[in-house]
């Protein structure tokens, strides 16, 4: 019989019997991090690609959600910390070790890059609502800090969307790489956690274009593009599993936390079936020409998508190398 | 109004300060790190510890006037600057919030008891004036003291004044009794406290059942860790793997009850192996050859089929212990109260360690000294008629101290006796969880007239007191100086490090302000202790003043340390000798030599309850303590892997004891499924499951090994209550009518 | 300078005195602690093996808390003490998340806290509280960088481990076996 015991000590809030040092916050700041980074993406590109007009949603529409995210993933975050009267901090030096450094500083650099971005859509979004907006649209565009910025930012839109692109990219690697850089937990050990969660964030900003678009054909691209993040998020998962199983012990522990373990129901039914599978399975019979509610597997993918942020943050801390 | 200056100053920082304090971003220059030593609000004050009765003495340490931290004083050779975690803890002892906080006094309200808080006048005029009663209606001698710690020599102190000598500690009679006994039916001499032990200059020392490391007596544990270094093996008799037990060369997993089989196979050896100190026990031993006919059956075959350790591994341990000596020891243990027949344990310990010659010897038990300090000037006592003996009458006659067990068993009322006890005073001991078996305890309590308790804790017994006067920590009051012996002798100043909290007050104030009250002025000439500390002090050279800088004081020994070759020695025996064969055993009618009993074994089902200790805890009385209760919160159950197939217990699952006589105890208690424990025994550590709500934090944590002992197998030689030979099983669901 | 510990696992009880001790010389608010003791026991009955470590922050030299911090609130001192600084903390529990052995906790107060190697008393020449305190001396501290030190010359003298030497992080705290 091998028995390990603590003596004494070890007692610490938050840190045993199990770490639990993050809790919904951060899974919440991944998940709406990778949801915008995807948008701006598309923006960005479709943009580039010259599809303005053709892909108006992705380019014009929808990133008007990345601000909302960002800032709402942002008081998550500031929410998560144990001493926010301090988070300024966070800008009074860089760290390029840091991917949390990494982070306040990508977000710091995407947010108003996106915030100027939507206000080159500003009118066209207002215009989207009709009389409803006229008053407010007429007092914003009234301003002329506004309609400067505008113009520069017309002019410039090229420079921008590539800065974007790239920026967008950066920000959407980082929600994986925030985890999978920290060695000590066995479970995000591992370098495709970064890819894995870029594909993902960018698979829930594709299946949000689809649900925002109006456009038949915007929503074909948009179904084949999500359809292809998710098999490549699906083969992701398997190498992911395949190195877990090739590797030490405690990634071997790690990875049956997944394979019997406490995780096991919520990661392959609530992430695999339901927010890839299924999803992937409704996109493809859609694109047969079948009539599947939109709503349905969009909402699958972002559900299996916060979920797998969720269980990816939780499972890690309770991965280990000790006792 | 008119502001001065320094009020308008005062009022602007305070209000700074209160910023400060709760906006954290104006708070950068106080990074704590960088701010614990500065130097301005740091002081030091000497005391010794009151937390075990090793008595370390140590420095408390001040940060702004508040108590820091407790370290220990390198001039001190019980802790060589190093507290146990006991001691280093003691800072809880003074803020534990559930502290006693005013004097207390047993009221009938409406039918029901309650206590009401009285004031220390009131306290002492009810108390006064119970004892003049009693002594007026039964006579003094029917009153006892039982305590525990430093408070007692005041106690102590009033009760001769008073006219009783029944001064009682469970410390003798549950504890180190039948070592003492044992020892001075050898020696002529006990081996008292500290134990004079050279474990650090040891080759070899054997240690049965005594579990080291985990009974924490400081200067023990620092000395073994030191010959360990030195490359000293250990023999470690228990049948639990005791910590100690893995540190050491040889451990031998006896089947509980039969070490003194073991013992007399170990003497067989070393007599017919011819490993003895010849010329040592020729010139101080009596009766050698007298032992040697009677160990000359008790071989290591015969003892193997008492205690299962193969006889090779005796043969092997007697060889080791004879390489190393006269540098070994035969450690005697401390709490030696087992089985009854523990006095005659105890003799084989002498007797092997004077036939290794190590009585006397380096590395084996040297002669401690004692410094002498004058007792301050004091009407003399008077001496009384009658004292406990006369309720035991041609009993227990090795005892040299009251029995603790046997004062309460003569307070019950009984036919046979003419007379019982009606008052005890308690100081420092909480009987309740202290004697064994509780119900006689209670018993005992309830034909009582008075009962005064005198604590820092609302612990057990405080809740069947007519009063409770609340004593303040350690660290708030001066006690008598510490004057212990050890290699050197040294005495060490215990002084207040701040004001009592609350309404507690220290010992030394109560019984004197209770002796004035009683008439007792003449007991008491000095208005303050510190008059009475300085002029002891001054009459050995020092002065309070010099003893509050430096706290220890160390003197140079008059006789050497161990005993020369060949030196002439008397021995207080009556042959003069070391009485290997015990002619004062003889003369009370017992065996002269030890010789082996077999005890009752569990039954089907049932396991011995074994107990002993943790290293962070001292008994109860620390287990509220909130820095200690942080390291340990409850004890567990160390139950074997077999045993727990066998019951499907689980490391963690909740269960209940029930004992032989069917009592059950009155907590649950967690179960550690453990390889550390034989399959015949459970283990627990003593002191827990605390029935007093009182106590926030220690209340139903853990289980009372207490409770459960109900049988005594009882020293017939000197009144020890042996507690090993209870027996439980284990109950999976909660008992219904669980009431103590 | 490297300054370095070394846990003789031969020596040590257990008995808990370098995590009180921990605890009042630092301020280490009740329920919390620095440093813990672990009980590791192998074997059948009666042939047993009992490992006991007192453990605490291994001040890595290769450490990914001192990485991961955004602030630079946890950053290296001399001799390689790995320490943070409260009030540049920001609570975002990266390096809590980055230690393999736990050794950080957050302190009620919000920042993260976590062993010092008592710098405040190394600074003045004393050694740690935990290591002045240990009843078994069974604990060292010192330089490893100087090979006449204490701790230098148990390393040599004697077999050592370190913990989960499989994450990488180069520990500090050395355990004599
Ligand atoms: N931390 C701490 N230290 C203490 C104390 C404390 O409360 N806490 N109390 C102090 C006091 S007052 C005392 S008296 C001492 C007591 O300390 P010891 O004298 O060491 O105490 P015991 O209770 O006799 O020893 C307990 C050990 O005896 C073993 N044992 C049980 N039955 C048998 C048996 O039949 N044969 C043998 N050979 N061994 C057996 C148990 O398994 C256990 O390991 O400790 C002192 N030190
Ligand atoms: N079942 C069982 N019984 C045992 C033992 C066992 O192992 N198991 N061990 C036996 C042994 S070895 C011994 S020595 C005895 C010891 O038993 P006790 O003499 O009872 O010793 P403690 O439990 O330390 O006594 C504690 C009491 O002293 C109080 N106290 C603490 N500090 C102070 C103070 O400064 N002033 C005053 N006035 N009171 C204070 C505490 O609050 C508590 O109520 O128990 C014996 N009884
Ligand atoms: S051994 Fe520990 S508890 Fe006992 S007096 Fe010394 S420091 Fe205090
Ligand atoms: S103080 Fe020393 S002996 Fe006690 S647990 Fe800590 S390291 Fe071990
Ligand atoms: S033990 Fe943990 S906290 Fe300490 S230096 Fe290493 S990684 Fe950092
Ligand atoms: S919690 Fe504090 S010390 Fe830790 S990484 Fe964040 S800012 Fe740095
Ligand atoms: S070195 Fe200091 S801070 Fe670190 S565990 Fe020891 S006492 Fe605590
Ligand atoms: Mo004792």
């Amino acid at each position: 019989m091998k028995e390990e015991i603590i003596l004494s000590g070890r007692l610490n809030d938050r840190i045993d019997p199990i770490l639990n040092a993050w809790h919904s916050e951060i899974p919440i700041y991944l998940f709406l991090g990778g949801l915008a980074a995807g948008l701006l993406f598309f923006a960005a590109l479709f943009f580039i690609l010259g599809k303005e007009k053709e892909y108006s949603t992705a380019v014009k529409f929808a990133p008007f959600i990345a601000p909302l995210g960002i800032s709402i993933g942002l008081i998550a975050l500031l929410l998560d910390l144990t001493n926010p009267l301090y988070f300024w901090k966070l800008y009074t030096s860089f760290r390029i070790e840091s991917p949390m450094s990494w982070g306040a500083w990508v977000l710091m650099f995407v947010t108003p890059l996106s915030m100027i971005w939507c206000l080159i859509y500003l009118k066209e979004f207002f215009g989207l609502f009709g009389e409803k907006f006229k008053k407010i649209s007429d007092l914003i565009f009234d301003i002329k800090i506004v309609n400067l910025t505008i113009e520069i930012a017309k002019k410039q839109q090229k420079v921008i969307a590539w800065i974007l692109l790239l920026s967008s990219v950066v920000l959407g690697v980082y929600t994986g790489i925030l985890l999978s850089a920290f060695n000590a937990r066995p479970l995000w050990n591992t370098s495709i956690l970064g890819p894995l969660f870029l594909v993902s964030g960018f698979s829930t900003a594709a299946a949000s274009i689809i649900w925002m678009a109006k456009d038949h054909k915007e929503r074909i691209l948009f179904s084949k593009i999500d359809l292809a993040l998710i098999l490549v998020e699906l083969f992701l998962i398997v190498h992911l599993f395949m190195g877990f199983m090739a590797s030490s012990q405690a990634q071997i522990d790690a990875a049956n936390l997944f394979l019997g373990g406490e995780f096991t129901i919520s990661f392959w039914l609530f992430v695999v079936i339901l927010g890839l599978i299924l999803p992937a399975f409704l996109e493809t019979l859609e694109l047969k020409g079948f009539k599947i509610p939109v709503a349905i597997p969009v909402l699958l993918v972002l559900i299996g998508g916060l979920i797998f942020r969720f269980v990816m943050v939780e499972a890690g801390q309770v991965s280990n190398y000790i006792y | 109004m008119k502001t001065s200056r320094r009020d308008f100053i005062k009022i602007s920082s305070l209000s700074l300060g209160g910023i400060l304090a709760i906006n954290p971003l104006l708070n950068m220059a106080m990074d704590s790190d960088d701010n614990l030593q500065d130097d301005n609000k740091i002081k030091q004050f000497p005391t010794y510890c009151e937390v075990c009765f090793w008595k370390c003495a140590g420095w408390v340490h001040t940060k702004n006037d508040k108590i820091w931290k407790i370290t220990g004083n390198k001039e001190d050779q019980h802790s060589n600057g190093r507290f146990c975690p006991r001691g280093t803890g003691g800072v809880g002892m003074y803020y534990d919030n559930d502290r006693l906080k005013k004097p207390l006094k047993r009221v009938e309200k409406n039918g029901k008891q309650t206590f009401v808080e009285i004031t220390w006048d009131e306290a002492f005029n009810f108390i006064a004036d119970k004892l003049q009663k009693i002594k007026k209606k039964y006579g003094a001698e029917c009153v006892a003291l039982f305590t525990h710690g430093s408070g007692g020599k005041f106690w102590g102190h009033l009760l001769k004044a008073y006219g009783s000598r029944n001064i009682s500690a469970p410390s003798y009679s549950q504890c180190r009794g039948p070592r003492e006994a044992g020892f001075i039916a050898t020696y002529g001499k006990g081996i008292g406290s500290p134990e004079p032990l050279d474990i650090k200059n040891t080759k070899c020392m054997v240690l049965i059942g005594s579990h080291l490391g985990e009974n924490m007596h400081n200067g023990q544990v620092q000395e073994m860790s030191q010959a360990l270094e030195k490359g000293a093996s250990l023999i470690t008799v228990d049948p639990r793997y005791s910590t100690v037990a893995s540190k050491s060369k040889f451990w031998l997993p006896i089947k509980p009850a039969t070490d003194i089989a073991l013992l007399l196979a170990w003497i067989h050896e070393i007599i017919y192996k011819e490993y003895y100190d010849k010329k040592y026990v020729e010139k101080y031993t009596y009766g050698f050859e007298d032992l040697k006919v009677h160990v000359k059956n008790f071989t290591p075959e015969w003892a193997y089929g008492k205690t299962t350790i193969k006889p090779d591994i005796i043969r092997k341990t007697a060889k080791e212990m004879s390489n190393a000596s006269p540098s070994v020891i035969i450690n005697p243990g401390r709490h030696v109260t087992w089985y009854g027949d523990d006095t005659q344990r105890l003799r084989c310990v002498a007797i092997l360690n004077a036939l290794l010659g190590s009585y006397g010897k380096k590395g084996g038990i040297y002669s401690p000294e004692k410094y002498k300090v004058p007792k301050f000037p004091s009407e003399k006592y008077i001496k009384p008629k009658r004292d406990w003996r006369q309720a035991f009458p041609g009993k227990f006659k090795l005892a040299k101290l009251a029995l603790a067990s046997g004062i309460c068993d003569a307070t019950i009322l009984s036919a046979e006796r003419d007379c019982s006890f009606k008052g005890w005073i308690v100081n420092g001991t909480n009987l309740i969880t202290t004697l064994p078996n509780q119900a006689n305890t209670l018993k005992a309590i309830k034909s009582l007239e008075l009962l005064v308790v005198i604590d820092t804790m609302p612990t057990e017994i405080t809740g069947y007191a007519d009063i409770v006067l609340p004593e303040c920590t350690y660290l708030e009051r001066y006690d008598m100086l510490r004057v212990a012996k050890h290699r050197k002798p040294a005495i060490a100043l215990r002084m207040p490090v701040t004001e009592p909290l609350y309404d507690s007050k220290p010992g030394w104030w109560m019984a004197r302000e209770l002796g004035l009250k009683m008439g007792l002025k003449e007991y008491f000439k000095y208005e303050n202790i510190t008059e009475l500390l300085d002029w002891q002090l001054k009459k050995i050279g020092s002065s309070l003043e010099e003893m509050k800088k430096i706290g220890v004081k160390t003197f140079e020994r008059k006789e050497p340390l161990f005993y020369g070759e060949d030196e002439e020695i008397e021995f207080n025996t009556n042959t003069g000798k070391i009485e290997l064969y015990s002619t004062v055993i003889e003369e009370i009618g017992f065996d002269p030599m030890p010789k082996y009993l077999a005890h009752p074994e569990p039954e089907e089902g049932f396991y011995r309850l074994n107990y002993g200790r943790a290293p962070m805890h001292t008994f109860g009385r620390t287990a509220n303590n909130p820095n200690l209760f942080d390291l340990m919160e409850e004890n567990n159950l160390w139950v074997n892997p077999k045993v727990a197939k066998e019951w499907d217990l689980k490391t963690g699952q909740e269960v209940w004891l029930k004992n032989q006589d069917g009592v059950i105890g009155s907590n649950s208690i967690k179960v550690r499924v453990t390889e550390r424990i034989r399959w015949d025994s459970v283990y627990l550590v003593h002191g827990f499951g605390s029935t007093s709500n009182k106590l926030s934090r220690a209340y139903k944590k853990g289980l009372s090994d207490s409770e459960l002992i109900t049988n005594i197998m009882m020293d017939p030689l000197m009144g020890g209550t042996g507690m090993r030979g209870n027996f439980v099983t284990f109950l999976l669901k909660e008992p219904k009518n669980n009431k103590l | 300078m490297r300054y370095a510990m070394v846990i003789d696992t031969k020596k040590c009880v257990g008995c808990s005195d370098c995590v009180v001790a921990c605890q009042t010389e630092n301020n280490v608010p009740i329920g919390y602690c620095r440093d813990w003791v672990v009980e590791s026991l192998k074997g059948r009955y009666p042939n047993l093996e009992i490992e006991i470590r007192s453990e605490r922050c291994n001040h890595c030299t290769n450490s990914p808390c001192v990485r991961c911090c955004p602030t630079g609130a946890s950053h290296y001192e001399k001799g390689g003490i790995v320490k943070v600084t409260q009030n540049e903390c920001i609570g975002c529990s990266a390096c809590i998340q980055s230690c393999p052995y736990d050794a950080r906790y957050t302190h009620p107060d919000g920042w993260v806290d976590k062993c010092t190697f008592c710098i405040h008393r190394v600074k003045e020449g004393l050694k740690t509280a935990c290591v002045s305190v240990c009843p078994t001396n069974c604990m060292y501290f010192g330089d490893l960088d100087d090979e006449n030190s204490e701790v230098s010359k148990l390393l040599i003298k004697r077999k050592f481990k370190v913990l989960a030497a499989e994450a990488g992080t180069k520990p500090n705290v050395f355990y004599l076996i």
